[in-house]
């Protein structure tokens, strides 16, 4: 199992509990658990709308491309801890993370 | 005024197939979108990018797309009303609807489609107490017109090509031009990167690097923005204008006050048409939910084909619609 913290806008925190195999996005997981995520572009690093926070274990999933970056450069709300949801990888390296919703 | 058929909001991939679906039919349509130019998210945020699933397109590129759904849609004489919001719609005593935009630019249909994607692109807004009591009274989310800076004094934020691009563009018209940014670096075009550089060196512009906005101020009208920059820093910057140009995002926006039934931020429809619970009024494309609704371009092009059937009796409720094969019929244009 993979599992891994979400706080929502309203700063509730959830537990998510996910099999290892499904082969999914971080956003289209998130999507699937009912969290209000537009995902405009689908998954391609342009809309920044599935914009997060990792607080916790955000070395272990890799460094963000270009393109991810440069789309954060763009947001109002971008801190040094930003991604883009779409842009991970469910896998066994989300274990024990914290992530916050910044939509 | 202007008077149509049907009314189209959103003038994204489903909408410009609408007007093709609409004109077999001789439905006349007019489309508004709250974008400049047409084509939605397609045209707006992905225009290189390849899509594999529009049916006999192996790979098309999505401005590929629309070109081409343009193109089919012209013989039926599409009117456009770009660049503005509709903000409201009103039932005619005719049963017809009128629909009003941000610009108060009138429209009077007889049927109204949404196919509105996911609303319409809004501009990302900075979490500033008291920003709203601004807008429009010193706040700008885009320039318009270019001359409305002329010998003020200008904050523009944000890092990316637009706020790169106005900043080169309005130095040389306003009084005084400070570009705000988060980071130390730009990750823009190089080009315009080292023309802004090239502007601050010269003592052109004033650039704010790892720079926040903290507050916004005024008595009525904007007068000053607060920053805080490196090792927080924190500095007032008397200004005329703050241009926050951070992208835009979708919003469902005054859509979810027209009294439609919706789940969540869509509008829910009965698969027979597309139609809504108030009747004359359709939802097609990614706007729409219904079970076993699939966000694809080719749901939306479906979508639209079953709704002009129907749409049809609103528009011309004495005559008899006979289905016709545009193989056998050909494309009878208006």
């Amino acid at each position: 199992m993979i599992i891994f913290d979400v706080r929502n806008a309203a700063g509730e925190l959830q537990t998510l509990e996910l099999p290892t195999d499904i082969n999914l996005s971080l956003m289209e997981v998130l999507k699937a658990s009912e969290y209000p995520i537009a995902a405009t572009c689908g998954g391609m690093a342009l809309c920044a709308t599935c914009h997060i926070e990792v607080l916790k274990g955000a070395e272990k999933l890799g460094p963000p491309t270009d393109a991810e970056l440069d789309m954060i450069d763009t947001l109002p709300h971008a801190t040094a801890h930003s991604r883009l949801a779409c842009q991970i990888r469910l896998g066994e390296q989300l274990n024990g993370a914290v992530i916050v919703l910044k939509g | 005024m202007v008077t149509t058929d049907i009314c189209i909001i959103g003038a994204g991939p489903v909408g410009l197939f609408t007007v093709f679906e609409a004109g077999l039919l001789k439905m006349r349509c007019h489309l508004v979108d709250a974008l400049p130019q047409i084509g939605g998210q397609l045209s707006e945020i992905y225009p290189k990018k390849p899509i594999y699933d529009i049916p006999g397109f192996p790979s098309v590129n999505a401005q590929e797309l629309v070109d081409n759904l343009k193109l089919q849609a012209e013989p039926f004489k599409p009117t456009f009303t770009l660049g503005e919001r509709v903000n409201s719609m009103t039932r005619l005593d005719d049963g017809g609807f009128l629909l009003t935009t941000s610009d108060n630019t009138s429209i009077q249909c007889k049927v109204v489609v949404i196919a509105a994607g996911l609303g319409s692109f809004e501009p990302r807004k900075p979490e500033l107490a008291n920003l709203e009591h601004f807008e429009g009274k010193g706040v700008a989310y885009m320039v318009k017109d270019p001359e409305t800076f002329r010998n003020k004094k200008l904050v523009i934020a944000g890092g990316g090509d637009s706020a790169l691009d106005w900043t080169i563009h309005l130095a040389s018209i306003a009084e005084r031009v400070t570009l705000v940014h988060r980071n130390e670096s730009f990750r823009g075009a190089p080009d315009s990167t080292e023309k802004v550089f090239d502007l601050a060196r010269e003592g052109r512009i004033d650039l704010l690097l790892s720079a926040n906005l903290q507050a916004v101020h005024g008595n009525g009208k904007l007068n000053a923005v607060t920053v805080a920059g490196k090792e927080n820093v924190v500095r007032n910057i008397e200004t005329d204008y703050l241009i926050p140009l951070f992208g835009l995002s979708p919003k469902l926006g005054p859509i979810a006050e027209w009294g439609l039934n919706l789940d969540k931020s869509a509008i829910e429809v009965n698969t027979f048409d597309y139609s809504t619970n108030v009747p004359g009024v359709f939802a097609i494309g990614d706007i729409n939910t219904y079970p076993g609704k699939l966000k694809l371009i080719l749901c939306g092009f479906h979508e639209a084909a079953l709704m002009a059937q129907s749409a049809f009796r609103f528009v011309h409720p004495n005559q008899k619609l006979s289905f016709k094969y545009t193989t056998v019929n050909g494309v009878n244009t208006f």
